[in-house]
């Protein structure tokens, strides 16, 4: 297996893309690897690791900003805005779980270059509404910067939207500057057990068109219930709807009480007290309902209101489990292995119903063989090759890894 | 004012004038444009009134259909094309030139639909700010972006200039708050991006578009999100000695942990004629913030209680919450007419640029000593929660010399601003005001690199020309572009 070159700085990246780019060799770029299992297959000449680029360059706790070098471990990074009462709102979500990769490994830089966001997505905006700046080393060996360091910044194109979620295809990320918000006081959760899907999304977008600022609104069907650590939960044999509260302490006591009488009429509601709570959405954000299944899974995105009709119309072709997020809106999907993991029949349901689904887990073969990808509409797949080649000429950076030849 | 270089506008095209104007009439109507000189006055500035352009014609399109045969039309023909929304840009951004065809779409102001339980609106992109608001309030919604100008300005515009307002500190600024576009690419074709879900597949072209300034193509219609509004909201006023005090008190509410859904701050100067125009109740203090909270009765009372507490470390001269819903309109009132209140005794140049907190003070300083050395008096209102500053150079419009001041001191401000960490604009946008600033805050790399995306999505560079990217560089970054594209 090749070995990782990891450049000690950006001009060090900047050199070796340089030269690449000229000798049109291909490169991997990776962080830790979390998530390398995701995506197309490639084979590259050179694998390149962000590694070795660690460090927070800028923390100002009363200005809700951080920056740090991509190659950061996530868990690092985090541990340093706990130690001031902060947190990445977006809670990225971690992927590993589901991958197989090693647990809690991600860096910063791979989390905003694959826009990843946890439950809290639904209140508070994706990892690329957080970011504020760049740094990156294009497919030329380019050096350049976009963004900055305020909250508010509308100076020239948005290339820090541009790249969040790029899957590194389109630059080579150095440094991250985004928002951080405060840690709530308190969080607490209602469940609500062995609900259909259909009354279990009712139920969370009822939740969602309230004033009490739900942050958590997610649904896992049963069989996956019997994966989560939680003894409580795991234990019922029955599908778990959760929504969290957070908030200062009297507030979500308040809160607590006023959704409840919304939600009245759906059933029994449980209570998840403060540490059963974090323990609880730790263990969503880390995808653990998807964990120890080598099963092909999808991850969907759709309109809230369409998530049990596209799980019901996938149903209908394979066996399928389900964990929704995001009120009903994100549909982790595992369903029986088949040749093509199923990629025919579901995208043309999500076709009928809106939005779109990326293959997250299956063997390389079949990650080769089909779209990973959503297939993008003509015009929009135009755009994005002549974006590509605006950042990469070359087409030397992660090439394939989401549409071939992008 | 008006120092800034337009471009010799291309004869050729304005020799076409007729034959063009009666090409559009067949194309989308005669209904739908403005030929005649009178009319096309209206359309020959925006917010940024030193500069004045007449277009070479005025297109109403009622359908995105209309504006793709507009711009297959003007793409084929080689003849530029400025969008517009209602024209309030601070920037120049609608702008139009000589030889360009202005596509307002104003006319375009239907909502296609409105749906609770996915919490979205979708809308013609001609609608106003606040429509879409009005449209949903009696079901306890609203769109949470909300710039000064939201009555007037249009969808269009603020997905153009990625448009912020008072409370974009919790809620975001358009950004954050647009799941899905409908434009039309420079050639006339269609495009659909994003729509009722959180997160659009491949590459997130939707976050390029907003905020490109009419660079990119011209968007028509929009999938927005709209959310349930808090119970209730209550703003308090806490007057300080100085700015200094002011901005500890704001570092210290957010590191306790509250964030408040809006701390806006005004000096002396802005205080006043405020207060002046709205009667607000606004102490004369050397610096006020407005700090607004939400949620149930007793929820507010809390946080008021605790940011109250916080703030007496700051000594403040004054602290006072409203104490009731007339009193918290007229506190909203004195602010959001800041621009007309101050546009009352003096003509004004309204900067924008973005700063780190922590230098509120040092900047107010250099900034009154900018404006002072240039013989002009300044107003400065901030959204200080993030950032965002809005300093109102004062002058008089008839004395060309005064004006050439402003516009100097306005810039020395702005660089002030990239100089101490920040940016050139929070939320007016470059246009044609900044764009010579541009290279302040990016070097020619940058530069090169947001010019090949421009390439990429206008090839010939027939959009809203002359605004954003610096004259410099240009024909580079097309070449460079269009090679990596063959």
């Amino acid at each position: 297996m090749r070995s990782d070159v990891r450049p000690v700085d950006e001009r060090e990246f900047a050199q070796i893309l340089t030269q690449a780019s000229a000798d049109a060799t291909t490169i991997e770029i990776k962080g830790a690897g979390s998530k390398e299992g995701i995506g197309r297959p490639m084979a590259t000449a050179m694998r390149l690791s962000t590694r070795a680029l660690r460090g927070l360059t800028l923390y100002e706790p009363n200005e809700m900003v951080m920056a740090a070098r991509a190659g950061t471990p996530l868990a690092q990074l985090e541990a340093s805005l706990a130690e001031r009462g902060q947190m990445l709102a977006f809670e990225p979500a971690d992927l590993a779980a589901a991958v197989a990769g090693e647990a809690d490994a991600a860096t910063i830089g791979g989390v905003f270059a694959t826009n990843s966001s946890g439950p809290r997505r639904i209140a508070v905006g994706a990892a690329r509404d957080h970011l504020l700046g760049v740094r990156a080393v294009n497919g030329r060996g380019e050096i350049f910067k976009a963004g900055g360091r305020v909250m508010k910044n509308v100076t020239g194109v948005d290339l820090c939207r541009g790249l969040a979620g790029s899957w590194g295809t389109l630059a080579v990320i150095s440094e991250v500057t985004f928002k951080v918000l405060p840690i709530p006081e308190h969080t607490e959760t209602l469940v609500l057990l062995g609900l259909s899907d259909d009354i279990a999304v009712e139920v969370l977008t009822t939740a969602m068109a309230t004033p009490f600022e739900v942050s958590g609104a997610a649904h896992v069907q049963s069989p996956l219930v019997a994966r989560l650590e939680h003894p409580g939960l795991r234990g019922q044999g029955l599908s778990v709807t959760a929504l969290r509260l957070e908030n200062f302490v009297a507030s979500v006591a308040a809160r607590k009480d006023k959704l409840k009488a919304v939600l009245r009429a759906y059933g029994e509601i449980h209570d998840l007290d403060h540490d059963n709570s974090l323990a609880l959405w730790q263990e969503l954000r880390q995808l653990s309902p998807l964990k120890g299944s080598d099963q092909p899974l999808w991850r969907l995105s759709t309109a809230p209101s369409a998530g049990p009709k596209v799980v019901a119309a996938i149903a209908r072709y394979t066996e399928v489990s389900a964990f929704y997020d995001w009120a009903g809106g994100l549909i982790w999907l595992e369903i029986l292995p088949a040749t093509d993991a199923g990629a025919a029949d579901i995208r043309r349901v999500i076709a009928a119903h809106g939005g779109h689904a990326t293959l997250i887990r299956a063997a390389p073969e079949v990650r080769a063989a089909v779209p990973v990808f959503q297939p993008l509409e003509a015009g929009v797949e135009a755009i994005s090759r002549r974006l590509k080649a605006a950042f990469d000429p070359a087409g030397i950076l992660n090439p394939g890894r989401m549409y071939a030849d992008i | 004012m008006s120092h800034l270089i337009l471009p010799q506008p291309d004869r050729a095209v304005i020799a076409r004038r007729d034959s063009i104007v009666a090409d559009l009439k067949r194309l989308v109507g005669a209904a739908a444009i403005i030929a005649d000189e009178v009319g096309r006055r209206a359309y020959e500035t925006d917010a940024l009134t030193a500069y004045r352009r007449l277009p070479l014609a005025v297109v109403l399109p009622s359908t995105t259909e209309e504006v793709a045969r507009v711009l297959s039309y003007c793409h084929q023909g080689g003849i530029k094309v400025v969008a517009r929304g209602a024209g309030t840009s601070l920037s120049g951004g609608a702008l139009p030139a000589e030889d360009a065809v202005v596509v307002a779409v104003s006319r375009m102001t239907r909502i296609l639909d409105i749906d609770y339980v996915n919490r979205i609106a979708r809308v013609e992109v001609g609608i106003t700010n606040l429509a879409i608001s009005e449209a949903v309030k009696s079901a306890g919604f609203f769109y949470a972006p909300d710039p000064s100008s939201q009555l007037a300005c249009t969808l269009a515009g603020n997905i153009g200039m990625n448009s912020g307002g008072a409370h974009c500190l919790k809620y975001g600024v358009t950004t954050n708050n647009v799941l899905g576009l409908k434009m039309v690419l420079v050639d006339g074709s269609i495009v659909e991006l994003g729509g009722a879900h959180l997160d659009a597949p491949g590459y997130d072209i939707l976050g390029l578009m907003i905020g490109s300034e009419g660079q990119f193509g011209i968007v028509t219609e929009a999938t927005v999100r709209i959310l349930r509004a808090a119970e209730g909201a209550r703003p308090m006023l806490l007057g300080f000695d100085s700015s200094e005090a002011a901005g500890q008190c704001v570092a210290a509410i957010i590191g306790s942990g509250i964030i408040p859904v809006a701390i806006e701050f005004m000096d002396r100067p802005a205080i006043r004629v405020c207060e002046a125009f709205a009667k607000a109740g606004y102490p004369d203090v050397e610096a006020l913030l407005i700090v607004e909270v939400e949620g149930s009765e007793e929820e507010i009372t809390s946080l008021l209680q605790r940011i109250g507490t916080l703030a007496k470390a700051f000594n403040p001269r004054e602290l006072r919450v409203s104490q009731s819903p007339e009193q918290s309109a007229a506190i909203w009132k004195g602010r959001k007419s800041a621009f007309g209140a101050i546009g009352r005794i003096s003509d004004y140049y309204c900067m924008d640029g973005t700063i780190p907190l922590g230098k509120l003070a040092e900047v107010l300083v250099a900034i009154a000593r900018i404006c002072d050395r240039h013989g002009l008096s300044v107003a400065n209102i901030f959204h200080a929660g993030d950032g965002n500053l809005h300093p109102l150079i004062l002058y008089d419009a008839n004395d060309p010399q005064q004006a050439e001041k402003a516009e100097q001191a306005g810039a020395e401000v702005l660089e002030l601003c990239v100089a101490v960490g920040g940016c050139l604009t929070g939320e007016h946008g470059v246009g044609i005001e900044k764009r010579d600033l541009m290279r302040v805050q990016f070097n020619a790399t940058d530069l090169a690199q947001q010019m090949r995306i421009k390439t990429v999505f206008d090839p010939k560079w027939l959009l809203n020309p002359a605004k954003v990217f610096p004259l410099e560089g240009r024909q580079e970054a097309q070449q460079e572009a269009s090679l990596a594209a063959a």
